[in-house]
């Protein structure tokens, strides 16, 4: 476990050197929305990996917080950290409302019942054309700003969208340790002996869906205000098999997972770009085959890499 | 009272379809108890194939038509090999995630095989729309109901007085128990990968004509048949024939009496509801069992 | 003082009547077995008592309070744990850890809490840990404290198992065949064990094959036989009832 934190030191040291020595704009966005990734990411991870559920409707989840906080501040002239907290809550409550009932049952309706709210989500997202200006997109989002100070450069808000990200893994990990992850871990590998020692297995459930949905609203909400114009595309159902793909590269079985495969496949369509119609196979490729011959992922390659290390050393 | 029955019988084509893709769902459900997200692909490529053996090759829509059927089982035994043995030992949840990995597969696929644009297949029978009840319908429609009808009449009589029927649901019901019986469980496995893709080519194979013949249609497909499935109660093939059709027609009517850009919201509704309210389904005997 | 009463349970599954309406009755500080043919319901009046599996119609009161249908979880609260035949232990996780989760119900910091690493929540997580080896210590298992449940051999797994339910301090200890897949040697030092639990103030309720285990131990012996309650006494008497011998017939008198 200390272990863990050591990672994420070394991590927060890497976040905020890199926007000082790359070597342009360009590539400090490339990392900003690297951030952005890893942050929905992260929930997803808390989501399979220890309560062993699919969303794939993560992408619709992202596209409130980014909508929300939006046309918050774009229409009505909202303060930014008013909208993004609307915006935030409101996830939650729809989170908690499809998970409730869903996360009740054994078995696997979960990934069902996202992969309709997702896509019901990006249906409003193109229908509510007065809110969200439609397959048109929306303009006019306000920036982030503390007086006149504006976080609008990309080193700036590389530097906020990274600070998050540290923030949301330091909570994931402590949250891993404590009490709550124990029982997350229990009803992982045996949800009837963990309900034997009284961990009700249905509210743990509940509780790391609506938190991986809240990181996926804060991560739209991170997105709307540094690009100011967002259309419904960004928010459909290949963001959210994406992000699945990420967990799945990156290793379902530990949170670092998330930061691999989400740096991994954020970099991805850097060399892709002249293929565009490929992306959706290699996608579906990548999973097939981390699945069938990879199971544990990037992070489970590297588990082994050190244990053989540490085994002829 | 025209434009009713003309809502109800587009109602139910669909809703057939849907039917169809949930008895997939259920087929693939009991032989191994996972949920397949490339359901809906199956039913793209049986409408994909259609589409290259009736158009591009220009072969008869009576022999298209069944081989469609033929192929789509090619597929399901293909998917069992290709992606559902291999990762069954990792757990469930491994091998969903894998029949999603699939179904982007197919779909990337399918996107590069025959493009990004809408086809257009012909109907079976190339006749005026019919009079019925004062509503005009379109022959396809007929065609499909007509067929559907006798594949469940077919697999009603399989199912309910074959021995092999049996044994593939001995197998759903008590895999060990069947084992013990001499039952080749692992055959009848295959057999339901193969039936189930099958039926749902020949869902694709039969809407074709009359809906847009596109490669990501599968995915909406894919959330009606299990709506349609869960609706019945997971499991029950009956109970999915009649989720599906009432999907079907209520999706219709709410797309001609309400609005049509919701219409495939309608789904999404449906499936909360139940799952909030009656898990096992509305027609017992289902599998849906809360924690 | 009465710390289960069960009465009229019944339960079926489709067409099968598994129990017909079955009483139990489990004396505080006593060791009450239930024993019966293959089939006889034993196993679904268990999981029924112990929250895994619901019954359709009946009464379950535990310590004066009607738990019904409750599910496992809340049972474990109110200090109802149970083992598994087919051992249910963390496989992944640590000797320690599994029974650090089964100290559970001791524990009470939220979600919040926890990702914020308050003091309330490392403090738990101490207190945890400490009764944990403690029980380790008590049990002989403290070797294997850090190694992981999954790698140790079928007897150490079953200590663990009970330890995990230990840690949860019950009042009511409901074992599931604890000695099914265990030595001679093992059995008798589980049958050793049992009767030590006695000093903790446990009661303890198990279902099991092993006669010679049973008739050691218990203080009182229930018999189901086709889903209904045929007798119920003593070891002694157990041993000596007609019906009893009758429902056996033909059944071996043998281990698990």
């Amino acid at each position: 476990m200390k272990r863990d934190y050591l990672i994420l030191l070394l991590v927060t040291l890497v976040a905020f050197t890199l926007p000082m020595i790359l070597p342009g704009d360009y590539y400090v966005e490339v990392f900003l929305f690297m951030g952005i990734n890893i942050l929905v990411a992260l929930g997803l991870s808390l989501l399979m990996g220890y309560a062993g559920q699919i969303s794939l409707g993560h992408a619709g989840f992202y596209g409130m917080g980014a909508y929300i906080s939006g046309a918050l501040t774009a229409h009505l002239g909202w303060p930014v950290p008013l909208a993004a907290l609307v915006a935030l809550v409101a996830t939650a409550l729809v989170a908690a409302l499809v998970g409730w009932p869903t996360l009740r049952l054994r078995g696997h309706y979960l990934a069902m019942a996202t992969l309709g709210l997702g896509i019901i989500l990006y249906i409003l997202f193109v229908q509510l054309k007065g809110i969200t200006g439609g397959a048109s997109g929306l303009s006019g989002i306000q920036p982030v700003h503390a007086g006149d100070l504006y976080l609008d450069t990309p080193r700036r808000y590389c530097y906020l969208v990274w600070s998050l990200v540290i923030l949301a893994f330091l909570f994931s990990l402590n949250l891993v340790k404590s009490r709550s992850g124990l029982a997350l871990r229990a009803l992982h590998y045996s949800e009837v002996a963990a309900s034997t020692l009284g961990i009700d297995v249905a509210k743990y459930k509940l509780q790391v869906f609506v938190f991986s949905c809240v990181l996926a609203a804060l991560g739209g909400v991170l997105y709307a205000h540094y690009i100011t114009f967002i259309s419904p595309e960004t928010f459909g159902f290949m963001y959210s098999i994406k992000l699945v793909v990420m967990i799945v590269l990156g290793g379902m079985y530990s949170l670092w997972g998330a930061l691999l495969g989400g740096a991994f496949l954020s970099l991805l369509p850097e060399f892709l770009h002249r293929l565009e119609d490929l992306e959706v196979m290699v996608h579906g490729l990548i999973l097939l085959m981390v699945l069938i011959f990879l199971p544990g992922g990037l992070t489970g390659l590297i588990q082994k890499i050190g244990e053989k290390i540490r085994g002829s050393s | 009272m025209a434009q009713l029955i003309q809502y109800i019988f587009a109602g139910l084509t669909m809703g057939v379809i849907y039917a169809l893709t949930g008895v997939g769902f259920n087929l693939i459900y009991n032989a191994t108890g996972v949920i397949n997200f490339a359901q809906g692909e199956f039913v793209m490529l049986g409408a994909m194939l259609l589409y290259t053996l009736q158009e591009v090759l220009h072969w008869s829509p009576f022999i298209s038509l069944p081989l469609v059927f033929i192929l789509g089982g090619v597929v399901g035994v293909v998917f069992e090999y290709g992606v559902v043995k291999p990762l069954i030992r990792l757990g469930v949840i491994t091998v969903i995630i894998g029949t999603i990995g699939a179904s982007v597969v197919l779909k990337g696929g399918a996107m590069l095989i025959w493009g990004k644009n809408a086809l257009a297949v012909e109907p079976l029978i190339s006749e005026k729309p019919v009079a019925f009840l004062g509503a005009s319908l379109n022959t396809q429609v007929l065609v499909v109901l007509v067929v559907t009808a006798i594949a469940v009449a077919i697999f009603w009589y399989f199912f309910g007085f074959t021995i092999l029927g049996k044994a593939i649901q001995a197998c759903s019901v008590n895999p060990l128990a069947a084992r013990l019986a001499g039952v080749p469980v692992e055959r009848m496995i295959t057999l339901s990968f193969c039936l189930s893709g099958a039926l749902s080519a020949l869902a694709g194979g039969l809407i074709a004509p009359i809906t847009l013949v596109e490669y990501d249609m599968g995915t909406m497909l894919a959330l009606k048949g299990f709506c349609a499935a869960i609706i019945g109660g997971l499991g029950n093939n009956p109970g999915a024939m009649v989720g599906g059709l009432l999907l079907g027609v209520m999706e219709g009517l709410s797309a001609g009496y309400l609005s049509s850009g919701y219409k495939d919201a309608l789904a999404f509704l449906v499936l909360i509801l139940v799952l909030f309210w009656r898990p096992e389904g509305l027609i017992t005997r289902g599998k849906g069992e809360r924690v | 003082m009465v710390v289960l009463d069960a009465r009229g349970v019944k339960k079926s599954f489709g067409g099968v009547k598994a129990l017909r309406g079955v009483d139990v009755t489990v004396q505080e500080g006593t060791i009450t077995a239930l024993i019966g043919p293959n089939g006889s319901g034993k196993t679904t009046l268990f999981n029924i008592l112990s929250g895994v599996l619901p019954m359709d119609e009946g009464k379950v009161i535990f310590m004066n309070r009607e738990i019904g249908n409750w599910p496992a979880y809340k049972r474990a609260a109110l200090g109802i744990a149970r083992t598994f035949q087919n051992l249910q232990i963390f496989q992944e996780m640590s000797v320690l850890e599994n029974v650090m989760a089964g100290g559970f119900r001791h524990t009470s910091s939220g979600f919040m809490a926890g990702g914020l690493s308050l003091p309330k929540v490392r403090g738990e997580m101490r207190a945890l840990e400490k009764k944990a080896l403690k029980l380790l210590e008590e049990l002989e298992l403290t070797p294997y404290a850090h190694v992981q449940a999954g790698e140790l051999p079928f007897g150490i797994q079953r200590k663990v198992e009970i330890a995990r339910a230990l840690a949860l301090e019950p009042r009511l200890l409901l074992l599931d065949e604890p000695a099914a897949g265990l030595t001679t040697k093992e059995t008798l030092a589980l049958a050793r064990f049992i009767h030590g639990l006695k000093e903790r103030s446990i009661t303890v309720f198990l279902v099991e094959h092993d006669m010679d285990l049973v008739m050691g131990i218990s203080d009182w012996v229930i018999v189901l036989n086709f889903g209904q309650k045929i007798y119920e006494g003593t070891p002694l008497a157990v041993k000596r009832e007609r019906t009893v011998i009758k429902a056996y017939l033909g059944e071996k008198r043998a281990k698990g």
